[in-house]
């Protein structure tokens, strides 16, 4: 079963410290394909901390880890994920004539990885 | 017993805070920097982990190659395109910058910068309402009510909160935190919250209206309750908030890409500085917009005074366009209308959207950068250059325009970005024979 | 080397009024004679001057640099493509950098100077200026809002003041103290937007008043024997009255030097009734003051109809401005320093106070006595883009014209003003060059400019002579910097590096350990950040100090 929820991609600080040893660097790729979820959220569709998780946009697809947050921090719908290569998949190349491309607020449908 | 020396009041540039107080302790045998006094965490990582690498001085296509040799080949790809795009520039000198631009004007070419992706909106919002702000010393002396709104400093910009904002104790501000009243606005509950007295739970997208609603408020016009439903904001936190900025000393609104990325962009950022504008009828106000990059505020200030326009700026007519959206890089690419490529110090194969990335992959790309990055994986030259603040001096703008000269640390074997440019840019001016005229003569001659 | 014969020369710092005369130069500069092989410029039927000297423009900093990226709308309507030499651009009232160096040396102007910076900014304002091609330039240290300076002065630490004032000069690579609506700014940043209004008003927090701070700022440039005089933007500005504000003010001076600059603003007489539409100009009161006393000198700082950009470190004066705009409005804070306002603005003939001030600024031209210390600017971009130098000069020369041109402006305004009474006097092309060239270098002290003696600086500009003034000094046939020929029959032939003109006062280094305290508590970079390395100066002249030049001991 999947769901819609909006995820908002933005810097951590794990995410900042790691990406000066290197993009390719293990701990890079780990916290850019970590995805923060409600812990109610999680519970509904049946999911573990760790768990992968199939996160598609109307540009793309990835495949994260999922990790519980308390419902006071992140609200249900709600999904948070370190910039990176993954979070890039899922952004659209339309700028409304902008220059910037939505990195946030992106419309997801997130599904378990059975 | 190691040999060390220690460089004092060195600059980090990891983040827009550019702080200027580090003490680096270097270590002369293994050539790293072992101590940083001073640097928060992302800045110890910056300067423990930018050392001197073993790595080729270039490659092209994949082949080992030295700087001279990818210098031209950089400069003939750049020669023979007809419309080549520079790109990134927030993470290095000033000096570098200053070539990027001279090169573009020589090719007549496009140049733009990580602005776009980041405070470009910010700065489209900039040019239509303006704004009012401050230094970050006036701020930490001064300001008795700081609001930050769509970023999360406690993990991006640490010392934010501890040399310039909340903690910091200032001349008018002697007691610090206890003296201020912190507020952050945000759609998740991020570990910044933890220093705020009041946290606002904004629905996602729904910044622009919880903004517009305070001018209102502010200027003392009714705002319907409905207002909670739309935004998740109760109409009497608001009205207290509005409140708390009129009657304030001094008040700072601080803004991420919380902001920018999101529905509304440049509207958001522009509500959000016409509020600080606006409440300048009752008090001081100021608001600054949270700077990213070490040194992106140098490229806009950069390429604002060399060009008139801060990014996404075309050259190809023989003079200075101004269009985002139709010049700025994720668009040229996505729309798969650059031929060549020249990023500099940024890692768009990592960060922009896929059709960008897919362009990328189609046409010949030159990067310059201390580290290999998805980029430069891709590239068809990739020049291996000097870490700025590391190992190569020159001037950078903390992001209240406060302009620095870098103290190096570390002697680098490679070549610093800006001795590369000035190299593209002389071999292609030879390349080309001068600069490059618009062939205005041939507009309407048969092809 | 170079010859040019056959033009008519004005050269009035040698007395040299229209006589035609032969003009030798050689390694950069004006020699008695060149060789007979030297190449010659045939002048005849043209007027040879020094080259321009602009003594009060925004044309580089962060201040400048926020008001070009204010306004795109208006680089869009004016641009500037490259050239097999020159770098492309964008104008308006805030050019970009090359654009704004081409256009002054498209003018025949070799030398600008920028108005305002505050010494944290230095770094920018010198690598912009580095990017301004062509002309000679420097800056002005803004010291009349430094909070540093105000704890010594109201602490009574007299020699510590000096010293720093001294200590910042030559570490930001400035070239004399500037005074911008002292007190005022402090007031904006620590009172919720107030302003001074009155010289013997407290600047709280401070045991101090304006008066005391302009007096000791002027006292001490005095002191340390600058080329060029403490340079100030009187209280006031703009405001109904405030010409008692700006008479005061020259009074501190006490026979001391003094410059009032854009003295245009600072002329207005009380409103007769409570709208603005009652203002009346001072400007013969004003005129009187600098006539009769030698100390003081001014420029006029003219309005010109059309587009302006309000650009001040005058913050009060800013907001104030946006407010009646009704626009965009640009407002930054620096720590310790200064404070900034930018509005984009417009000067219109048929507003009441627009043509005052337009009027004003011509009667201070008209009634000066000594053209020496009455010169010319437009506070660029304040009062109008420097590009309508030419019309400005055509409006001092040409009587006919100027009575076209009154003829369209609001008449009640004009009829407050001595224009209506009928002041005919004609500049001549000596007091224009004197206004424009001569003048302007005299009162920066720079001994080797504005004029066309053996050993001066080869900056020289050659204008074809014609009945329409403002033809002939929009667009001079040749412009020589420092010897080499920078352009020719109108068209660039090479671009040129100038020198940035700054000043370096002895002081003594023990005042560091006082300074360094205030630094290290209150600023929020490190105090060894703070000073300029000469790595930012490129090519650069140190103009000597008079002590420095005498050899007196210190």
């Amino acid at each position: 079963m999947s769901e819609t929820m909006i995820l908002i991609g933005g810097r951590s600080s794990a995410q900042g410290t790691s990406v000066c040893a290197g993009k390719f660097g293990t701990e890079y790729v780990n916290v850019s394909s970590t995805l923060e979820m409600n812990v109610e959220d999680m519970a509904r569709l049946g999911l573990k901390d760790n768990d992968p998780v199939r996160v598609r946009s109307a540009t793309g697809e990835i495949v994260a880890r999922c990790k519980g947050r308390a419902a006071k921090d992140l609200p249900s719908g709600v999904l948070f994920i370190a910039y990176g290569p993954l979070s890039s998949v899922l952004m659209d190349g339309d700028t409304a004539g902008s220059g910037m491309p939505l990195s946030k607020s992106i419309d997801v449908q997130i599904e378990p990885v059975r | 017993m190691a040999n060390t020396h220690v460089i004092r009041d060195a600059t980090c540039t990891f983040c827009g805070c550019v702080c200027d107080d580090m003490h680096l302790t270097v270590d002369d045998d293994t050539h790293k920097i072992v101590k940083a006094e001073n640097a928060c965490v992302l800045g110890r990582a910056w300067f423990k982990e930018h050392g001197i690498e073993q790595r080729p001085f270039a490659l092209i296509e994949g082949r080992e190659a030295s700087t001279e040799q990818a210098i031209d080949a950089a400069a003939r790809i750049l020669a023979d395109a007809r419309f080549p795009i520079i790109y990134g520039l927030s993470d290095t000198t000033c000096e570098a910058q200053r070539q990027a631009v001279a090169i573009a004007d020589i090719i007549g070419g496009s140049v733009d910068t990580t602005t776009s992706v980041c405070h470009g909106p910010s700065g489209i919002a900039f040019q239509d309402v303006g704004e009012a702000t401050a230094t970050l010393g006036e701020i930490r002396n001064r300001a008795d009510l700081l609001i930050f709104w769509g970023g999360n400093p406690a993990e991006s910009h640490p010392r934010l909160f501890t040399r310039y904002t909340v903690t910091a104790k200032g001349m008018y501000v002697p007691n610090g935190r206890k003296d201020r009243t912190v507020v952050l606005v945000d759609v998740r509950r991020t570990p910044s919250a933890a220093v705020a007295d009041i946290f606002l739970q904004v629905k996602p997208r729904r910044d622009f209206e919880v903004l517009w609603a305070l001018r209102a408020l502010v200027k003392g016009r009714p705002v319907d309750p409905t207002i909670e439903q739309v935004t998740g904001v109760p109409l009497a936190t608001l009205e207290d908030l509005a409140k708390r900025m009129k009657s304030c000393r001094f008040g700072v609104l601080l803004f991420g890409m919380g902001l920018t990325m999101t529905r509304g962009r440049h509207f958001n950022s522009g509500a959000l500085l016409a509020l600080a504008s606006d409440l300048n009828e009752y008090t001081h106000f100021v608001a600054k917009p949270v700077r990213g990059h070490g040194n992106v505020t140098g490229a806009d200030n950069v390429v604002s005074w060399q060009t008139g326009f801060p990014f996404g700026v075309n050259l190809s007519r023989g003079y200075p366009r101004f269009n985002p959206g139709e010049f700025t890089t994720v668009d040229v690419l996505s729309r798969g209308e650059a031929d060549a490529a020249l990023i500099i110090a940024a890692d768009p194969a990592s960060n922009f959207p896929q059709p960008a990335i897919e362009h990328l992959r189609r046409i010949p790309v030159i990067v310059l950068d201390p580290k290999s990055t998805h980029t430069s994986q891709l590239a068809k030259v990739a020049i291996t250059t000097a870490s700025y603040g590391i190992s190569v001096g020159g001037t950078v703008y903390r992001m209240d325009d406060v302009p620095l000269t870098l103290r190096p640390a570390l002697p680098s074997p490679y070549p610093s970005d800006e001795s590369v440019l000035t190299g593209i840019k002389d071999r292609v001016r030879e390349l080309i024979g001068g600069n490059r005229m618009p062939a205005m003569d041939r507009i309407g001659a048969a092809a | 080397m170079l010859r040019i014969v056959n033009g008519r020369v004005y050269d009035p710092a040698n007395g040299i009024d229209g006589e035609v005369r032969d003009v030798c130069i050689a390694d950069g500069k004006i020699v008695a004679d060149v060789p007979g092989q030297a190449r010659r410029i045939d002048a005849r039927g043209m007027v040879v001057m020094p080259g321009g000297v602009d003594i009060h423009c925004h044309i580089a900093g962060p201040k400048v640099n926020l008001a070009r990226k204010l306004q795109p709308e208006d680089h869009r309507y004016d641009v500037l493509p490259r050239t097999a030499v020159t770098r492309s651009g964008v104008g308006g009232t805030v050019p970009s950098t090359f654009t704004t160096g081409y256009r002054y040396a498209l003018m025949g102007y070799t030398t600008a100077m920028e108005a305002a910076v505050p010494p944290i900014n230095a770094r920018h304002v010198l690598e912009e200026l580095h990017d301004t091609p062509i002309i000679d330039k420097g800056f002005y240290a803004l010291m009349g809002n430094n909070v540093l300076l105000f704890k010594m002065l109201e602490q009574g630490r007299h020699e510590e003041f000096r010293n720093t004032v001294a200590w910042l000069l030559a570490s930001s690579k400035a070239y004399t103290a500037k005074l911008v609506n002292p007190g005022g700014d402090e007031a904006w940043k620590g009172r919720r937007n107030a302003n001074v209004t009155r010289l013997d008003e407290k600047i709280e927090p401070f045991e101090l008043t304006p008066r005391q701070v302009i007096s000791a700022l002027i006292q001490t440039v005095d002191e340390l024997g600058l080329p060029h005089p403490a340079h100030i933007h009187c209280n006031n500005l703009g405001h109904s009255g405030n010409f008692e504000t700006t008479l005061e003010t020259m009074r501190i001076a006490e026979g001391h030097r003094a410059h009032i600059t854009h003295i245009q603003f600072h002329s207005y007489g009380h409103a007769a009734g409570k709208s603005s539409d009652h203002a009346t100009s001072k400007a013969r009161e004003i005129a009187e003051y600098v006539n009769t006393h030698p100390n003081i000198s001014a420029d006029v700082g003219q309005v010109m109809f059309g587009k302006a950009t309000a650009m001040t470190a005058d913050a009060p004066l800013g907001y104030m401005l946006a407010r009646f705009a009704k626009g965009k409005w640009v407002s930054a804070d620096t720590e310790h320093e200064s404070g900034c306002g930018i509005v984009p603005f417009a000067y219109q003939d048929r507003v009441y106070t627009h043509a005052l001030q337009w009027a004003i600024g011509l009667e201070l031209f008209l009634m000066s006595k000594d053209p020496w210390r009455m010169v010319l600017s437009t506070d660029h971009p304040n009062g109008g883009s420097f590009l309508s130098y030419p019309k400005l000069i055509r409006l001092l020369m040409d009587r006919e014209f100027r009575k076209q041109e009154m003829a369209k402006v609001n008449q009640k305004a004009l009829r407050q003003t001595a224009l209506a009474d009928g002041l005919d006097r004609e500049y001549t092309l000596s007091e224009i060059a004197i206004v424009t060239r001569a003048g302007p270098a005299r009162l920066l002290g720079l001994t080797n400019k504005g004029h066309l003696g053996i050993g001066a600086d080869a900056d020289i500009s050659i204008y074809q002579e014609q009945e329409d003034k403002e033809q002939m000094f929009n667009a001079p046939r040749y412009v020589t910097k420092d010897g080499e020929l920078i352009i020719e029959d109108h068209e660039f032939r090479s671009t040129y590096e100038g020198r940035v003109l700054h000043v370096a006062p002895d002081y003594d280094p023990g005042v560091v350990e006082a300074i360094r305290p205030f630094f290290e508590e209150n600023y929020s970079i490190r105090f060894d950040n703070y000073p300029v390395n000469d790595s930012y100066l490129g090519k650069h002249e140190l103009v000597p100090t008079k002590p420095q030049r005498t050899g007196a001991a210190k």
